[in-house]
């Protein structure tokens, strides 16, 4: 059908517009047996895997593919791979976690993934409360309102603190001051100051001394004497440089007119018990752990 | 080659073209969508789906107006690495009442799916005033502003008669209390059995955080229910799927 084309001797497709003419030139082979192939793929493709819908559902294909059972078989063979692992850290007794050199490396490593996900939010990814002052304790430091050792930190993981989620999440309301008018601003400003001194900032003395007595009927009973605090009720220390919600004299004096509350979600029934051991050995080893 | 011999004909004739590449596409298009709404499994059976509190709803409305779905997907996808760390994956029957979904494409952000219940009220508003305080890599812009925007249930019942009519259940019961049960919900010292009966496991507490109801309120109430319906101890997924 196509006339020859008189320099070439080539078929051309008969047209012709302005004396341009088009080779009638076969598709290029490679091109045209891949084309093919891929025509018999999607034939072989729709026997082995989920494809066509018909009336009661869309055919399964022979390898039985599901993303579902492809996700499930994945998550337990890492499961089985660790269990013997979380079958370790559960029996080992908590504190002598660190004692077994590859136990240790295991929990760490884990714990670290599971700070990550779960703790990274407010911890920062460093673990360093985001900045001081931010609210968000620093878990690097050597303070801990609530204890340090591994076994305190899972008590704490585990149940949270201040949640009404679990009863035994660690609990305690440190009274607002100033809002509640359990001490005037004089006061406060004496017991503030009072605080500066015994943290190592600049004060007044005379405000600080008058302070001194402010604290020792107020705040002693849970910050301790000496400002030095308690983990047992979850009262930190004031006399070093380590704050959570800031120490300088307005945020010290913020803190006092209006107590801070803040909470952390217990993690029972979010992570297993051998997982909270893992992040609790994490969060040990990063610098503070006691 | 017989019939093949003829595709010079379609090729000649744009008219002729056209008509036959609409029709191929309209078959390949209906094979695809059509059994999505004959199939039984489609969308499967759960047990606690519920469709949004107003509250809640209006909170959905702030989080589409204000383009969350641009950045955060809302659709944990059946991969380990997923699960592991948002949690189990999305079911289809979690975005039924949503219109549009909020599955989202990118995730320049994390996944939102199971949001619910991750981090307390005050980290979100936090979090919104500016995100660079409890995130400090975040690219996320600041809301502030929905702290200073009050909010009232005026056309609540307007939003959930549209919804209905694009097949949400929500009954005239439902629309009728809705006024009532939009400020209930940030009030735990008032009166919510009805809002607690029309709406299973709501969250009642007062989100922002202020005295006043506003769009931080909605929004927050909104985020904290996202992905906590669905009671996964009773779900077993179908081998087939």
């Amino acid at each position: 059908m196509a006339a020859p084309n008189s320099k070439h001797d080539r078929p051309t497709t008969g047209h012709s517009w302005d004396g341009i003419e088009e080779f009638d030139n076969p598709l290029p082979r490679w091109w045209l047996w891949i084309f093919y192939a891929t025509i018999i793929w999607s034939v072989v493709y729709w026997i082995l895997f989920p494809a066509w819908p018909l009336i009661n559902g869309a055919t399964a294909g022979v390898l039985g593919y599901s993303s579902r059972q492809d996700v499930e078989a994945e998550m337990v063979a890492v499961d089985d791979a660790n269990a013997v692992w979380y079958q370790r850290l559960l029996d080992t007794n908590l504190n002598d976690i660190a004692e077994d050199p590859e136990l240790q490396r295991f929990a760490v490593n884990a714990g670290a993934a599971i700070f990550r996900a779960q703790c990274s939010q407010c911890h920062g990814a460093g673990a360093d409360g985001l900045r001081p002052g931010s609210g968000f304790p620093n878990l690097l430091d050597d303070e801990w309102m609530w204890g340090g050792t591994t076994e305190d930190i899972v008590q704490t993981v585990t149940y949270g603190i201040r949640n009404e989620d679990f009863p035994d999440a660690r609990y305690s309301e440190m009274p607002s001051f100033g809002r509640d008018g359990l001490l005037t601003d004089e006061e406060i400003t004496q017991v503030v100051n009072h605080v500066l001194n015994i943290s190592g900032q600049a004060h007044d003395a005379a405000l600080a001394e008058a302070g001194a007595e402010v604290f020792d009927l107020n705040c002693s009973s849970c910050h301790g004497v000496d400002g030095g605090g308690d983990q047992f009720q979850g009262a930190p220390a004031l006399n070093n440089a380590i704050w959570l919600y800031g120490g300088s004299e307005a945020e010290i004096t913020a803190s006092v007119q209006n107590a801070h509350f803040g909470v952390m979600p217990g993690f029972a029934d979010r992570l297993s018990e051998a997982q909270i051991r893992a992040v609790a050995s994490y969060v040990h080893q990063l610098g503070g752990g006691q | 080659m017989g019939i093949l011999d003829h595709h010079k004909k379609i090729e000649t004739h744009a008219t002729l073209l056209l008509v036959l590449s609409f029709l191929v596409v309209t078959i390949g298009g209906l094979v695809q969508i059509v059994p999505l709404f004959y199939l039984e499994n489609t969308i499967e059976e759960v047990e606690g789906m519920r469709p949004y509190s107003p509250l809640e709803l209006a909170g959905r409305e702030i989080y589409v107006r204000e383009g969350c779905y641009v950045c955060h997907s809302q659709m944990v996808r059946p991969m380990r690495d997923e699960v592991e760390r948002y949690g189990h994956y999305s079911l289809a029957a979690e975005s039924m009442y949503d219109h549009p979904f909020q599955w989202g494409s990118k995730r320049t952000g994390p996944d939102l799916a199971r949001l619910g219940g991750r981090y307390s009220d005050e980290w979100h508003v936090a979090h919104l005033i500016n995100p660079r305080d409890v995130v400090p890599e975040s690219v996320m812009p600041p809301y502030a502003y929905l702290l200073d925007r009050p909010i009232t249930g005026e056309y609540i019942q307007d939003l959930m008669s549209t919804y209905r009519m694009v097949g949400v259940p929500y009954t005239d019961e439902m629309i009728e209390a809705a006024p009532e049960d939009f400020v209930a919900q940030v009030d735990p010292f008032g009166d919510t059995d009805g809002l607690l009966e029309r709406y299973h496991s709501a969250q009642v507490r007062n989100f922002d955080g202020q005295e006043e109801l506003t769009e931080m309120d909605a929004l927050i109430s909104y985020m904290q229910m996202i992905g906590t319906l669905v009671d996964f101890s009773t779900f077993e997924a179908e081998a087939s799927r």
